[in-house]
């Protein structure tokens, strides 16, 4: 493998690795609190990209828009819209499908959140296409292209990076940073912080336990969302199951960097897909997915709590 | 109490919102028409994925066939009987297929199927059929086993029950091949999809290219719930190829051609009739001009026979094209109703004449829209015309048509 080559699927591997990695900051952060893996997050994320992609239609749209016009009007108003549906429909199943289970058994929310998961896939495909100048929303459909983004490419050496690469590792970086300030540097981040590690005591502390899981419920689904625009623009189309597979592997992100550790969902989720991209150009493709499963169950071997750590609170 | 109310209320909107599914999903109908009160009722089934990507396909499958019979209806073809159209969806997903195959087979009044799409959903789906004596007839399984058994060199029929229209991989792949030779490209990476179909197009492509000239760059494969083929690309890109042959289906192809390009790798992709779709050029947008697909038959607008199909598909106005296997489909479904007007008049009833109608779809004759419809001893088609499609323009465009 040459160095070009080799910078090239570090990049392929960022990239898929920053989708990851922001998919796998709201597994973390919503088992970090309530102990519950949210199966129907990588809908959330599947919703976030939908509702972008329902901005641009309701704007008209528009194809032949200049480049600062995309970038800095259609972009931000396109992101906004993935944010608002994703936290919305976040919100509502966590207030109708998990709080009503709080105090039942582990498995029933399990079940509960594989339910969510199944129903929203449904719905996106049966009713999205329903809406006045929706696609078919049975089959894959085209992401709309960000001028100044899509289609160029930044050359640096011999190593041409795609500009929706560079925006995939921006928004991680920035979503991160953003989480960052808001879980050290807020009121509402540290009782967030305080109830992941003792619930209980938090609650005592006058803490509204109800509203923190909220909060992490939205903070999850905004980072989804962000990430669903991101694979629109990197992936360049979107439909209604993208949400399983890249969940599941978020998930595994999660776990790899240690669940309920937001550094280590980034950790995991770039080291997943670092190890996809090189498992793929140093064996043959079709083992790419075994290699990755097999560094989780090696680190899981030999690391149990992930690579930066569990942070869960310990509630025997 | 207000948590109680609260819940009951959720699983009440939920329970509606699932029938709501379900009734959207539906797509089983019945096609009884005006006729008299005395007729009898025949089915002809259809398995085709009627949801989920290759939906575009399996529509225009289920639409061809319902065409076919309503066609039959009018005119009278079968005195005495009314035919009904049976339509189960397969998710091109073996084991539904499976099921949708044992349900036609548990209904008496189903003579003959047209379907799968998938030769990956039609390996379990004959067998079922086979049991109970009902025909198949395909309009679009590729997989050269399905007639020939495992053994190409040896071949051995598997199931008298299956019929199929369309050239098999051991034609198709060949004739990319030669295309691409022709055109002066000699080195080629291939890609698939590790299903039947994809996996099989690109085994038969390679083994011709190699032996007439051409070399095989890289051989990757990718998986069809991937959505993100850039490692693949960056690996193909190493090995500099002048054209990418991927075995598989548009909703891979398109996006895979789209990201080819973007990464710089400035080569036509081609593939097999599971390119040959509007969706392709959906999903690979400006990409996917001068990308190549071979489909099966001459192309249905331009021949003569293919012309009153055509326009009676428009005129009856389905919400989607015909698409690729459209025009195989009607045929398929004529052939069925070709043998059931040898084996039913003077029938009792459907089930006790199975037999017979299997008999009399492999001896049929006749003229379809794709050209003239007869079988080998094998099931294979007689005639087996392929066609090489460019996309130019942004529309498929027929480029060389020759017999296989």
């Amino acid at each position: 493998m040459n160095v070009t080559l080799f910078f090239e699927q570090l990049v392929n591997g960022l990239s898929l690795g920053s989708l990851y990695a922001l998919i796998a900051v709201g597994y973390t952060v919503v088992y970090g609190i309530i102990q519950l893996i949210n199966f129907a997050h990588g809908e959330i994320f599947m919703v976030g990209a939908f509702g972008a992609y329902t901005v641009w239609m309701v704007v008209g749209s528009p194809t032949a828009l200049s480049w600062p016009m995309a970038l800095f009007v259609l972009l931000p108003a396109m992101i906004l819209g993935g944010v608002v549906l994703s936290v919305g429909t976040a919100l509502a199943t966590e207030r109708f499908a998990y709080r009503p289970l709080r105090g039942a058994p582990r498995l029933a929310p399990l079940i509960s959140a594989i339910g969510i998961s199944v129903f929203l896939q449904e719905f996106v495909r049966l009713f999205y296409r329903k809406l006045p100048g929706a696609p078919d929303s049975k089959r894959a459909i085209p992401f709309p292209r960000i001028e100044g983004i899509t289609g160029h490419s930044l050359q640096v050496g011999a190593v041409a990076i795609k500009l929706s690469s560079v925006f995939t590792v921006v928004a991680l970086a920035v979503c991160t940073a953003f989480l960052w300030y808001y879980i050290n540097k807020t009121k509402t981040g540290r009782a967030m912080v305080a109830t992941s590690q003792d619930p209980d005591t938090a609650r005592l502390m006058g803490i509204d336990v109800d509203a923190v899981i909220m909060r992490a419920f939205a903070v999850g689904a905004g980072l989804a969302a962000v990430a669903g625009v991101a694979h629109g623009l990197y992936i360049g189309n979107i439909d209604f199951k993208m949400g399983f597979m890249a969940g599941l592997k978020a998930f595994t992100a999660a776990v790899l960097g240690g669940i309920g550790n937001i550094n280590g969902a980034v950790v995991g989720g770039l080291v997943l897909g670092i190890v996809e991209s090189f498992a793929a150009q140093l064996g043959n493709s079709a083992w790419k997915d075994v290699w990755a499963f097999v560094i989780l169950i090696l680190v899981l071997v030999f690391r149990p709590q992930g690579i930066l750590g569990a942070k869960v609170a310990d509630r025997a | 109490m207000n948590r109680n109310h609260l819940r009951v209320g959720a699983a009440a909107v939920a329970a509606l919102l699932a029938f709501a599914g379900c009734g959207a999903r539906s797509d089983t109908t019945d096609e009884s028409t005006s006729g008299g009160d005395a007729n009898k009722t025949v089915k002809i089934g259809v398995i085709a994925p009627l949801s989920g990507d290759l939906s575009s396909f399996g529509a225009g499958i289920r639409n061809s066939v319902e065409l076919a019979i309503r066609e039959a209806n009018e005119s009278g073809a079968i005195p005495g009987w009314t035919i009904e159209l049976a339509a189960e969806d397969d998710q091109a997903t073996p084991d539904v297929g499976q099921n949708a195959a044992t349900k036609l087979a548990g209904d008496d009044t189903v003579a003959g199927v047209v379907g799968t799409m998938n030769s990956s959903v039609a390996q379990p789906v004959i067998p079922v059929l086979d049991a109970a004596n009902i025909p198949m007839v395909s309009p679009a399984n590729t997989l050269p086993a399905l007639t020939k058994g495992a053994d190409l060199t040896n071949p051995v029929r598997p199931n008298a029950n299956f019929f199929r229209l369309c050239a098999s991989d051991d034609k198709q792949g060949p004739f990319a091949a030669q295309y691409l030779l022709d055109s002066g490209i000699t080195k080629v990476a291939t890609v698939h999809d590790k299903k039947v179909y994809g996996k099989g197009l690109v085994d038969e492509f390679a083994k011709y290219f190699e032996a007439n000239g051409g070399e095989i760059v890289a051989a990757e494969t990718i998986n069809p719930d991937d959505k993100d083929y850039n490692t693949v690309i960056t690996k193909i890109k190493e090995a500099n190829p002048e054209a990418i042959y991927y075995g598989g289906e548009s909703p891979q192809a398109g996006p895979l051609s789209a990201q080819a390009k973007a990464a710089g790798l400035n080569v036509p992709l081609m593939g097999g009739d599971g390119l040959y779709d509007a969706s392709f050029i959906d999903l690979a947008g400006a990409a996917g001009e001068g990308d190549l697909a071979t489909s099966v038959g001459a192309p249905v607008d331009t021949l003569a026979s293919a012309k009153a199909f055509v326009d009676a598909y428009n005129a009856a106005g389905f919400d989607s094209g015909y698409s690729a296997y459209g025009a195989y489909a009607y045929d398929a479904a004529n052939t069925i109703i070709e043998a059931l007007k040898v084996t039913l008049p003077g029938a009792a009833d459907v089930k006790s004449v199975r037999a017979q109608i299997v008999e009399a779809v492999g001896k049929v004759s006749f003229t379809g829209a794709t050209g003239d419809i007869a079988f080998d001893e094998f099931g294979d088609n007689k005639s087996r015309v392929l066609t090489v499609y460019k996309v130019e323009s942004g529309a498929w465009t027929p480029v060389k048509s020759g017999e296989a």
